[in-house]
């Protein structure tokens, strides 16, 4: 037993050693730039803390082209002036690629200074407009609202057969961005939005917003909100007796909303692009390492942040050099076979904007959990 | 030699603001511009409350205002003195409009206005999406072009930015010396006094909370082009009680308490990293200890302690000091 | 007729717990004549302290819901009242409103870091029955939201007025010299006052988790609208607290069913810009009378 802390003392001084030979070009640099307070944390959060996982277990089967990955966290506090200026901290640094942030409003703010700098970014962010700046530097890790909410016009048309929808959406960037697109495909598809109920964050009575929609009478809803305003909105649909179905994207058939719905999101259906319920080995595996590490259960965020550090793993051992240039270049137009390379988790292809493509779920609330019901190929 | 120690300070202090980007990168460069554009905001709310004693709510409102308008017709094709001029001009006005009917009753009553205006600036400016971009705000503002130089690089508009802080310094600095200014000090002091020798105190109150009002304009006017993107968040209640914090921090009616103050809350996130998540809750406890100590800021507790150094303490009688409690 | 009648009961059930958050608002003015800007995180809090009390302490609902209640007037009344109010009313009125906008992110950060930043699902006091009257589905939720909300009022009036206590609270608040004069002892009453309205914000608490559930942002918006509420309805009187938060709750949800679902937020503020330059004592309240 006594030479128990003798040991301990060795291996600090040796890993302290080991800290001091790494020198600055001897690893690779992978900044976090993240919403670790403040509105977006919990995204955030998850989205960093899948990175780190990636990251360890690259580092432990010998790092990229032999080096190791360092990731600081750098928290924008959900404040897009303040992520600007990380990323700016960032590239000064010397980093190698940037991974974040999640926010949509802070992803258009601090990439112009990715893309200034010539780095490549891993962006959470879904809003549309991200990939349609011409922005050669900035890459998704999961798909936009333009690819995801037009997965769901097929289902209204066809499966549901309405004619007339409604829309219940929360009035900031991320609500605003999934309203057009499905506005916009109910056009096309020849169906009438009759109810357009837009919701202020953090409301508290959704009566006025599920009264409309009932008034209106619209054969189905889509319901495009954060976490809890999705559980208030589903609590009060199920008391005012709103039964046409609840059709959303990514949250609202998500553990969270269900949790928090108390049994009132039996039933809602919704398309997710990437879900932590998928009943895909690579993906069951991950949401474990990630409850076994962390001691809590992460969203798509924290697979988000896992395959982006592995898609710079990837990529940078395609073109064999630690290289911003060549990364951003190598990606355009590059897809990660997930049977070649495992920690892609599923088939995942970059076009030329940075916007990307995989296999998504439709999925339902059925018995208190989330259940997928049908596949949708890559787009 | 004392009546020079003052302006060699203030030469010192100038020859620091010039030096301090030397050899930086980028993010201090954007920090330190950013920290100009804040204390011109929090200057303007320091005459507002530091040397009227009303409180605002909506000084962030009033840099959106200027941010937007400048945002508009900088994208327009307009210089962006133009823009600047417009901002400031509009801000003054509105401050003006928002200020006369809350200052005609005595009370809280500017906060509780200024409170709701902030709030429906926010509205408009997410709603109106014809105008303002709506929920994705407005993009790509070029930053200004000088005669001598572009400012697109980050160093250049530093220093473009340090020019128009020292010119709105040297203003305000003017504005408190005057006669009029010192009305002001004294109204502070003694409302009473004040109204007994003839001083119209809701005219001069208004007149400070208008000016206050269009230094937040001139803020905005900055942050368009320094950020390149602005949106109704960044213009929140939330950044006004930041704004508000800053003054009272440094110290609210001294004329360094504001840039003092908002050095803190810009710099504070930078130094308290180590402390992860836990960086708002030291501010928050140290702003309350603050308050119980040295209700004067920061600015107030350096004065005291200046005090006790230079002077030695005089011997207080113990019953007079107990007197002055009874 | 029937959405009419669906959303003004709705309206009500809601206005009613800002009310509850507005009375105590006006209470501390009265005593401390502080504006309290945590007032929001206030009404957040007291929900954790019950989840605590139920998740990590394993009590049942009753007596998480007494654990919370004590706990609130103990941190959120006595200890607001000794540790930040008092030492800092010799400062004057300003540097107390800055440090209760520090103690709101004090609260708000701290319930992140302990309890964590996502929403927690909060137990119902009431059974999830509903029923329908004239085409308008009501939740019993809604009716005990609000008739328990209206007992709280009735009660605290009557103690107010009827009791010795009561009218020495109200002496204080009046004017705390005189009333020191004819001997009320004006540092309990000022103390009662911050136990009555640490009681009331758990209780409006206890109420609206269960809708709102339990986040750590929720004093947000909560501490922003019984904010108005009170100063609509009348900063120195409960009856206008009461008031203030009904019409908001009501004229909320009437805005977002008939004329805009993007400015519902407005409506409030519009009022409270019109109250200021009409009735600036509110519309319910009374001139205070002070010179100064």
């Amino acid at each position: 037993m006594k030479f128990k802390p003798f040991a301990a003392s060795v291996a600090v001084a040796a890993v302290a050693m080991f800290a001091v030979g790494a020198r600055a070009d001897d690893v690779v640099k992978l900044p976090c730039v993240c919403e670790l307070s403040g509105a977006g944390a919990v995204s955030g959060t998850n989205f960093r803390d899948g990175a780190h996982i990636a990251i360890d277990e690259i580092n432990a089967a010998g790092g990229i082209l032999g080096k190791k990955i360092v990731m600081t966290d750098m928290d924008t506090q959900s404040d897009p002036q303040t992520s600007r200026a990380l990323v700016q901290k960032a590239i000064d640094d010397g980093a190698y690629a940037i991974m974040g942030t999640v926010f949509s409003g802070s992803t258009i703010v601090n990439m112009i200074v990715a893309q200034q700098a010539g780095i490549p970014q891993f962006t959470g962010a879904e809003a549309p407009n991200i990939t349609e700046k011409g922005n050669p530097y900035v890459f998704r890790t999961s798909s936009s609202a333009a690819k995801g909410v037009p997965a769901l016009t097929p289902y209204f048309k066809d499966t549901l057969k309405a004619s007339k929808v409604a829309v219940a959406w929360v009035n900031n960037d991320f609500g605003k961005g999934g309203h057009d697109v499905f506005v916009s495909q109910m056009k096309d598809a020849g169906i009438a939005v009759v109810a357009d109920v837009p919701s202020e964050q953090g409301q508290a009575d959704f009566s006025a917003d599920v009264s409309k929609i009932k008034a209106a009478g619209a054969q189905a809803v889509f319901v495009y909100l954060n976490e809890e305003e999705a559980a208030r909105f589903l609590k009060e649909a199920k008391k005012q007796g709103l039964t046409v179905p609840l059709v959303g994207e990514v949250t609202l058939t998500g553990q969270k909303v269900i949790d928090l719905a108390e049994g009132a999101a039996e039933g809602a259906y919704a398309h997710v692009g990437l879900a932590t319920s998928a009943p895909l080995a690579p993906i069951q595996d991950f949401v474990k390492k990630f409850h076994d590490r962390y001691n809590r259960d992460t969203d798509h965020n924290g697979i988000k942040g896992y395959i982006g550090v592995y898609a710079v793993k990837y990529a940078t051992e395609m073109i064999g050099k630690i290289d911003p240039q060549a990364l951003a270049d190598k990606l355009h137009g590059l897809t990660l076979d997930a049977a070649k390379y495992p920690g892609m988790l599923l088939t995942t292809s970059w076009d030329k904007t940075g916007e990307l493509s995989r296999e998504s779920f439709m999925t339902e609330v059925k018995d208190g959990k989330q259940v997928v019901i049908g596949t949708v190929p890559a787009n | 030699m004392a009546r020079f120690r003052y302006p060699a300070l203030v030469l010192l202090g100038l020859a620091a603001l010039i030096l301090a980007p030397r050899g930086e990168g980028n993010y201090i460069i954007f920090i330190f511009t950013s920290w100009l554009t804040y204390s011109i905001a929090a200057m303007g709310l320091n005459l507002t409350l530091g040397y009227s004693g009303q409180i605002s709510l909506a000084q962030a409102s009033f840099m959106g205002i200027g941010a937007y308008i400048t945002a508009l017709l900088t994208l327009a094709g307009l210089p962006w003195i133009v823009g600047m001029l417009a901002a400031v001009a509009a801000t003054f006005v509105v401050g003006l409009a928002l200020g006369f009917p809350a200052l005609r009753v005595k009370g809280h009553f500017l906060a509780f206005v200024t409170l709701a205006f902030n709030t429906l600036f926010f509205l408009v400016a997410r709603n109106e999406d014809w105008l303002t971009g709506g929920n994705y705000g407005l993009s790509g503002m070029p930053r200004p072009n000088l005669i001598f130089a572009s400012t697109m690089k980050n160093l250049p508009f530093y220093y473009f930015t340090l020019g128009v802080f020292v010119v709105a310094a040297a203003l305000m600095w003017w504005i408190v010396h005057s006669p009029w200014g010192r009305a002001f000090k004294g109204l502070r002091e003694n409302p009473v006094r004040a109204e007994s020798l003839g001083v119209d105190t809701t005219r001069l109150t208004l007149l400070a909370f208008a000016i206050g009002s269009a230094y937040g304009g001139l803020a905005g006017a900055l942050v368009s082009p320094l950020v390149q993107y602005i949106d109704p968040g960044s213009f929140a209640l939330g950044i006004s009680l930041k704004i508000l914090l800053m003054v009272v921090v440094g110290g609210a009616g001294y004329f360094y308490g504001p840039m003092l103050g908002a050095a803190i809350v810009i710099l504070l996130p930078e130094v308290l990293r180590f402390t992860e998540g836990y960086y708002l809750m030291i501010y928050a406890t140290a702003v309350i200890v603050l308050m119980v100590f040295s209700p004067r800021g920061l600015m107030g507790l350096g004065e005291r302690l200046w005090h006790r150094l230079t002077r030695p303490a005089r011997q207080v009688r113990a019953d007079m000091a107990g007197g002055a409690q009874l | 007729m029937a959405q009419f009648l669906q959303v003004l009961l709705s309206g009500l059930s809601t206005g009613s717990i800002y009310a509850l958050a507005a009375i105590g608002f006006t209470l501390v003015w009265q005593a401390a004549q502080t504006v309290n800007f945590a007032q929001g995180e206030f009404v957040m809090l007291p929900a954790f302290f019950v989840l605590i009390g139920v998740h990590w302490l394993g009590m049942p609902l009753w007596l998480a819901l007494i654990f919370g209640l004590i706990l609130s007037m103990i941190v959120l009344g006595l200890l607001f009242k000794v540790l930040i109010v008092e030492p800092m009313l010799p400062n004057g009125g300003l540097p107390l409103i800055i440090a209760t906008m520090a103690l709101s992110i004090l609260l708000k950060e701290g319930t992140k870091q302990f309890y964590g930043a996502e929403a927690q699902p909060y137990p119902g006091l009431f059974p999830q029955a509903t029923m329908t009257l004239g085409g308008a589905v009501i939740s019993v939720q809604d009716v005990m939201n609000l008739l328990v909300s209206l007992a709280i009022v009735v009660g605290l009036t009557l103690f107010l007025n009827r009791t010795r206590t009561g009218r020495c609270m109200q002496a204080t608040a009046q004017s705390p010299a005189v009333a020191e004069i004819l001997g009320v002892n004006t540092r309990r009453m000022v103390l009662y006052a911050f136990l009555i309205n640490a009681a009331l914000a758990a209780l409006a608490s206890f109420l609206i988790s269960p809708i709102y559930l339990a986040k750590f942002s929720n004093g947000e918006n909560l501490g922003l609208i019984a904010f108005i509420a009170a100063i609509i309805g009348g900063f120195n009187q409960i009856r206008g607290a009461i008031a203030g938060g009904l019409l908001i709750g009501v004229l909320d949800n009437l805005t977002a069913t008939y004329i805009t679902a993007e400015y519902r937020a407005a409506i409030p503020l519009i009022l409270l810009i019109a109250v200021i330059l009409w009735k600036p004592e509110g519309l319910l309240g009374t001139s205070e009378g002070r010179n100064v």
